[in-house]
């Protein structure tokens, strides 16, 4: 009784909340209230259990890869899409989906959480498998220090019951396994040859990268990537992948959201339909989207740590591109600006930038100064840039380097020029 | 005829280099290169050989691990960096290094890890984390601007001299309003940000004692630094 109370409570303050064009977190606010029991008992049955996806970094795109990696063999999947990653944004979405009677019709839950909000989730749900992306350095304003933010992912994994897939590159992340009470530890990893393109935390400085003897087997390997093609070895097999996705880092996170898709199906995976699913995969809203504006593309590039960053300046070479980064500096970004200092901008230099934007444009200004990247319009007005930014090279294609308030804003703004994919 | 040379040395770079130190030594190259001075950067790393010549020295802040990793190499590099430092080499040192270069880190589980006492400050691990944007009056430098991220709640001892006085923020141990220490040309802070891109006056202080000591002269002429104003301005008003 209490649940079905719980579920029409929640559905009628989510119908509210909607009309009001409200946040996501209210209804679930009131379900949990009325049931606190909610989570466990509509997640807590599902055929294939919950799978929670967790991380500093990439956890939007992978959990989306993730979700059609497993639709495309033949589950039904139920994610919290709306990147609500509290458990609260996660009660919403199961109001969303669920029938009055709070059954959710899927076979698996595939879920995006916050790596401190995961804890208190998994303390209600036990994932049966969990992935574990990456520690880096980009809520050090909310944690303190990277140990604490691995400390909350060391307990996902604890709490995982069957299965846990790891970053075999990350230092941090690999030394969960440790921790892990699951039967099985699965890795995705990189090549040799490609290790030197994804420096960690800790290679910040040292240009090189952190001792690699001794590193497990991994299921998935990233062994080849050039734009958006790449190779993954996959036990002893190479598989060619032409992707929709761009970015290495989005193509690492394919390797691991392959290695988790494997482990969930298990012996019975149809590898062809992973494949043709993996390909399929686009961009998940704001993270490496290409929008079209006056017939050029636009991309859009979420940067929020310095190694995230680095990784997107090397991903994209500058030249041809007409280039914008916005830098917000509001609660959901961090607020804390040091991390500008440790990206290398040089590759920005002869092409320079046209726009830089944002409540802290002017830090990132001087940032560029001090790296003598030139650059030709400074303007903290997202609006008024991101017009100028389009009307001086209409001809030319853009790139706008944003951090995540700023992506959100851009994108209300470039709703009104062009197509832009609203997520509600 | 060469340009002047300044030797400068960023100390442990691979595990002292979190928040954006590697700021601080961009802002102090350029600001010596535009005055026409020749930069050698160093790094100095565990079990590297100290260089000869040093000019400047900076050094930043790092995660727990990174203090464990470098601290033996410290003690023992400790007397060659109070010789220098009293011999009035202008030094950086950011938040973990400003608490090494202290008499001592009591960790919360009453650990002692022993400083070089370059500074007479003490410092205790504090229950929760002094996190957020910064804002301090000081005699020597005006306004400074940054931000800050420590549990360690560090206490000024003897008559050692503060950086500042806090205005927003928490500062040295979020009770007597103090932040940072001084110690003949040796800066220390909690402030990161980084704390010398938006803080030319101490920047400059830096620059000027090395070219002073090292070449006997430094033309004191302020620099140009477009944003540099507005991003002070910016930081100066965000939320804490």
């Amino acid at each position: 009784m209490r649940h079905l109370l719980a579920t029409l409570a929640g559905k009628a303050v989510k119908t509210v909340a909607k009309l009001r064009g409200g946040g996501s977190a209210l209804p679930g606010l009131v379900a949990e209230k009325i049931d606190p029991n909610f989570l466990p008992r509509t997640l807590g049955n599902l055929p294939q259990g919950v799978v929670v996806i967790s991380g500093t970094n990439g956890k939007t795109t992978t959990t989306k890869m993730v979700v059609e990696l497993l639709q495309g063999q033949g589950l039904k999947v139920f994610t919290n899409r709306t990147g609500s990653n509290f458990t609260r944004g996660v009660v919403a979405a199961v109001l969303g989906e669920a029938t009055i009677g709070g059954k959710l019709g899927a076979d698996v839950a595939v879920l995006e959480l916050d790596e401190a909000h995961a804890v208190h989730f998994v303390k209600l749900v036990a994932p049966r498998y969990c992935l574990l992306l990456n520690v880096m350095r980009d809520q050090l304003d909310r944690f303190g220090e990277i140990e604490t933010t691995a400390g909350f992912l060391r307990q996902i994994a604890a709490a995982t019951t069957e299965a846990v897939a790891l970053n075999r590159e990350d230092p941090r992340i690999a030394a969960l396994a440790e921790s892990v009470t699951a039967e099985r530890v699965h890795y995705f990893g990189l090549a040799p040859q490609l290790r030197a393109m994804f420096p960690n935390d800790d290679d910040m400085r040292s240009g090189g990268t952190s001792d690699i003897s001794d590193l497990p087997a991994a299921d998935v390997v990233l062994s080849a990537c050039e734009g958006a093609s790449a190779t993954f070895t996959v036990g002893s097999r190479d598989i060619d992948a032409e992707l929709k996705l761009t970015g290495v880092y989005n193509i690492y996170n394919a390797a691991a959201a392959l290695a988790l898709a494997r482990t969930v199906v298990g012996a019975d995976v149809d590898e062809e339909a992973l494949l043709d699913s993996l390909e399929a995969v686009t961009p998940a809203f704001g993270r490496g989207e290409s929008l079209t504006v006056n017939g050029k593309p636009l991309d859009l590039v979420l940067v929020k740590n310095p190694a995230g960053f680095r990784l997107a300046l090397r991903s994209f070479p500058p030249e041809g591109f007409s280039t914008m980064i916005a830098i917000n500096d509001n609660y959901a970004d961090g607020r804390d600006m040091s991390w500008l200092w440790d990206v290398d901008f040089d590759s920005l230099a002869s092409a320079g930038v046209a726009e830089v934007s944002g409540v802290r444009a002017n830090d990132m200004a001087l940032r560029l100064f001090y790296e003598d990247v030139p650059v030709r319009h400074v303007d903290t007005d997202l609006s008024a840039s991101l017009h100028r930014f389009i009307a001086l090279e209409p001809e030319a294609p853009k790139r706008i380097y944003c951090t995540y308030t700023a992506m959100l804003a851009l994108r209300r703004e470039l709703g009104k020029l062009t197509e832009v994919e609203v997520v509600s | 005829m060469d340009a002047p040379v300044i030797d400068l040395l960023q100390l442990y770079p691979r595990d002292m280099n979190i928040y954006g130190d590697w700021g601080n030594v961009l802002v102090l190259r350029k600001r010596l290169q535009l005055r026409g001075y020749d930069v050698r950067l160093h790094e100095y790393n565990p079990g590297d050989t100290f260089p000869d010549q040093v000019d400047l020295i900076v050094g930043g802040g790092g995660q727990d691990s990174g203090q464990n990793k470098i601290q033996a190499d410290l003690l023992q590099l400790g007397g060659r960096l109070r010789e220098l430092a009293d011999d009035g080499v202008p030094m950086l040192a950011i938040c973990g290094l400003y608490q090494l270069f202290g008499n001592f880190f009591k960790t919360h589980t009453g650990e002692v890890i022993k400083g070089i006492g370059l500074l007479d400050v003490d410092t205790v691990g504090g229950p929760k984390r002094l996190i957020g944007n910064t804002v301090l009056e000081s005699e020597e430098f005006g306004t400074v601007i940054g931000y800050e991220n420590h549990s360690g709640q560090t206490y000024l001892k003897g008559g050692t001299q503060p950086l500042g006085t806090v205005t927003k923020g928490e500062g040295n141990n979020g009770h007597d309003s103090t932040e940072g220490a001084r110690y003949r040309n040796v800066v220390a802070s909690y402030l990161h940000g980084s704390l010398l891109p938006k803080n030319p006056a101490v920047a400059d202080f830096l620059v000027r004692h090395a070219a002073l000591r090292r070449h006997g002269s430094f033309d004191d002429a302020p620099l140009q630094i477009p944003f540099e104003e507005q991003a002070r301005q910016d930081a100066a008003a965000r939320p804490r």
